[in-house]
């Protein structure tokens, strides 16, 4: 029962989750961005832009720029996530890759500095004025799952060991459409239950901000709009237009 | 400060007159009184909108907001992707100056994502208190009315967002939907509407220029002895597009002298447009593309019953962005122009080109009595570029300064170049009904100027903008300063540019012989 409960639910979350990635990736591509609206100074290269980016991406290259606090929270955060993501694979991979054996150590300890990291998001959010008077009940919540998505692995990784074995033939059995039963640990079921209401609400969120900082047009434009022409799209060309006559021309 | 404004208590202790960067705790509704005039029927119909409120103005709205976010990548996506870390809530102007959280970039943004939200996203359908979604009712359209007519759309906050999320952008997509409803500044558009009318912005009809031009050359040629020309509606190589307040207003207009001499010194064939006789483009402000088209299509027929074969912008730092950015896509392509240039170049290019090019004199003397600073425009400074590397923007302007002045200083690190701070009037808040707004929001940059003069003892501020330096002749004068402590950059270059045959030479020829003479005996 718990184990058809849990195999549907990841078939969903998992279907809802990239079909929802897919469906914001594909609304932010074709929705035109008309004029080059770069925040300069800027690149003046395609090369120029993607050094930018990576710098934006992996090091919150603007962030920095503007607030070192939120900037050292938010780092713990997600190089941490990315360490867990990868140690996380081993559930899903066999044989495991030497990659994922490698972070294996890491990726233990980053769930500590993961929960580090939230709660110091969670901190600012509640004691900074300013950042308090912008949170809704849905930022103190979206922090608090990943506090207790965090909680419920550390508690698995370092107090309440689970069968890992049994989590590995589960997911591999839902992979493979030959389900295998989940074991009834009830740290384990809360993560896992937490981890796909994760995956549930990521497409219709602020998490979309993932996929959706590739696609900004004030850091992924080339500066050089003097150099090449942009036409708007859902207006008609210049060959088409009228002008204002001159003046002095009417009353 | 002034008169009856709001005394916002946080913001009247030592550390938070003096810091420019002073972050105050936020205080609720410290500026919700301050509105500027809606604009009346006539000048919204001017401009393609309804004169009334239309009785289905939710419907319109939402429409309009619909459209908006299918239009432009900008718009939907940051109304999508904010997860509001506070990074920008210290970072605009407007909320240091008031305190109020509605001020703030994200605080700003929100008032419209939350109804973005309750209408097009599926847990503002299902969930509206928990995501912060809200209806469209009447006092949200107010109080979008209120505070979009609060932001300079100087796009500070974007340099901070970890995601790039441009405030500006969702304050002109905001004035375009309050525009769908009747709902308009006065200010922004009646100014759009005389432009459509008589040509620009200050509604100058031509006989008003040519005369004005004709005693701009009689004073050149009284100071210098040089006849220099500014041709109106002449055939020409150059044509110049610059703020209407050149022709106009103070220190602007020696600006404009300023850049009569730079090409008659460089033998340039240039000429203004009667009917192009505005940089500016105020339907930027209001996020209006058909305006802004209509608007920016003036400078392409002008180029082309001209028959030049460059366009140059004078110093204003919304226009050069209206230029920079959204010439060519608007009113583009320019093939028709000499494709050796950048269409379109800044005067600042062409003036630095011209120092380079090492053929000018100059008497940098003339400008000793000044201790000068430089206030980077925010138009010109993160949305635009001069010359061909990133920042160029930044140092042509100082570039030109330091090759006519001898004094030059610095304001305090965190209020120049790329984080430089509004001066308080842009994006179309120029206009004295919101004057509180003005000068609260010119209050940090403010303080900066005050840190140089006291360090250094600066007292000027030089400005490549029309609208700052309008401003700061009118919130200059509350920090102690004089009206014309602001000056244009092509004033310096007007004071110190030495034209051949000028009395200037001959002076500085006779001074140079008495000195030689001197040294011989």
């Amino acid at each position: 029962m718990l184990t058809t409960v849990y195999a549907l639910l990841y078939y969903v979350a998992f279907a809802v989750f990239a079909g929802g990635i897919a469906w914001r990736v594909y609304e932010y591509a074709k929705t035109p961005q008309p004029a080059n609206i770069v925040t300069t100074p800027a690149p003046v290269t395609r090369a120029g832009v993607v050094w930018r980016m990576f710098k934006e991406v992996l090091f919150f290259e603007s962030l920095w720029k503007s607030n070192k606090w939120i900037w050292i929270f938010a780092q713990l955060f997600h190089a941490s996530l990315w360490l867990i993501l990868v140690r996380h694979a081993r559930y899903f991979i066999d044989p495991v890759p030497a990659l994922v054996v490698l972070a294996q150590p890491f990726g233990k300890y980053a769930g500590l500095t993961f929960v580090l990291g939230a709660l110091g998001l969670l901190a600012r959010r509640m004691f900074v004025a300013r950042v308090r008077y912008i949170s809704a009940p849905s930022d103190y919540l979206m922090l608090l799952l990943f506090l207790g998505i965090g909680i419920s692995g550390l508690s698995m990784t370092f107090v309440n060991p689970v069968d890992i074995v049994g989590v590995k033939a589960f997911f591999l059995g839902l992979m493979t459409f030959n389900w295998q039963p989940l074991p009834g640990s009830p740290a384990l079921l809360i993560h896992l239950g937490l981890v796909a209401l994760w995956m549930l609400i990521f497409p219709f969120s602020k998490l979309v901000h993932a996929p959706g900082v590739f696609f900004s047009p004030t850091r992924n434009m080339v500066d050089n709009p003097r150099e090449k022409f942009r036409p708007v799209p859902w207006m008609p060309a210049v060959s088409e237009v009228s002008f204002d006559p001159p003046h002095g021309t009417r009353k | 400060m002034a008169e009856d404004y709001k005394v916002i208590e946080e913001l009247t202790t030592e550390e938070a007159q003096t810091d420019p960067l002073y972050v105050p705790e936020p205080v609720d509704g410290a500026s919700e009184h301050i509105r500027s005039f809606p604009a009346a029927a006539e000048f919204e119909e001017k401009l393609g909108y309804p004169g009334e409120r239309p009785a289905n103005w939710q419907e319109v709205a939402l429409n309009k907001m619909d459209e908006l976010r299918g239009k432009f990548r900008s718009f939907r996506l940051f109304l999508d992707i904010c997860v509001k870390c506070g990074a920008c809530t210290d970072k605009c102007h407007y909320y240091m100056g008031t305190a109020d959280p509605n001020n703030m970039p994200v605080g700003r943004q929100d008032l419209l994502r939350s109804v973005y939200r309750r209408y097009f996203t599926l847990p503002g359908k299902w969930f509206p208190s928990l995501v912060g979604a809200r209806d469209l009712t009447e006092e949200v359209l107010d109080e979008w009315y209120t505070y979009y007519f609060q932001c300079s759309e100087c796009r500070r906050c974007s340099v901070f967002c970890p995601y790039g999320i441009d405030t500006a952008e969702i304050t002109m997509a905001a004035r375009e939907i309050l525009d769908s409803v009747g709902y308009g500044m006065k200010y922004t558009n009646e100014i759009i509407g005389k432009v459509f009318d008589i040509g620009n912005n200050l509604g100058l009809p031509k006989p008003a220029l040519q005369s004005t031009l004709e005693d701009l050359e009689e004073e050149i040629e009284e100071d210098t002895g040089v006849p220099v020309r500014l041709p109106l509606d002449e055939p020409a190589d150059i044509l110049l597009v610059t703020p209407s307040a050149d022709f106009f207003a103070e220190p602007h207009i020696d600006g404009l002298i300023g850049y009569a001499k730079v090409f008659h010194a460089t033998g340039a064939k240039w000429t203004l447009s009667s009917y192009a006789s505005e940089a500016a483009n105020f339907a930027m402000f209001i996020g209006s593309y058909e305006n802004m088209r209509r608007i920016a299509l003036r400078i392409r027929k002008a180029a082309i019953d001209l028959g030049v074969k460059r366009i140059i912008i004078g110093e204003c730092g919304h226009a050069w962005r209206a230029a920079y950015q959204f010439l060519n896509t608007l009113a583009g392509p320019c093939d028709f122009l000499d494709p050796k240039y950048p269409v379109p170049q800044h005067i600042c290019e062409y003036t630095w080109d011209a120092i380079q090019a090492g053929k000018q004199k100059f008497d940098k003397s003339q400008n000793d009595h000044i201790k000068l600073t430089y206030h980077d425009s925010c138009n010109v400074a993160r949305a635009s570029r001069m010359g061909d590397y990133p920042g160029g923007q930044f140092d042509i302007p100082r570039n030109i300064i330091k090759a006519v002045c001898n004094n030059f200083y610095e304001m305090p690190e965190g209020t120049t170049r790329e984080a430089t701070l509004c001066c308080g009037g842009g994006g179309g808040l120029l206009t004295d009904d919101i004057m509180e707004i003005r000068k609260k929001g010119g209050s940090p940059r403010m303080k900066a100027l005050k840190q140089a003069r006291d360090e250094y003892g600066v007292n000027k501020m030089a400005a490549i903008c029309a609208i700052c330096k309008s401003q700061f002749t009118k919130i200059m004068p509350d920090h102690g300063f004089a009206v014309d402590d602001i000056m244009s950059v092509h004033q310096l270059v007007s004071n110190a540019i030495i034209l051949p045959g000028s009395e200037q030479e001959k002076e500085l020829m006779e001074e140079q012989t008495e000195e030689r003479a001197d040294a011989a005996e």
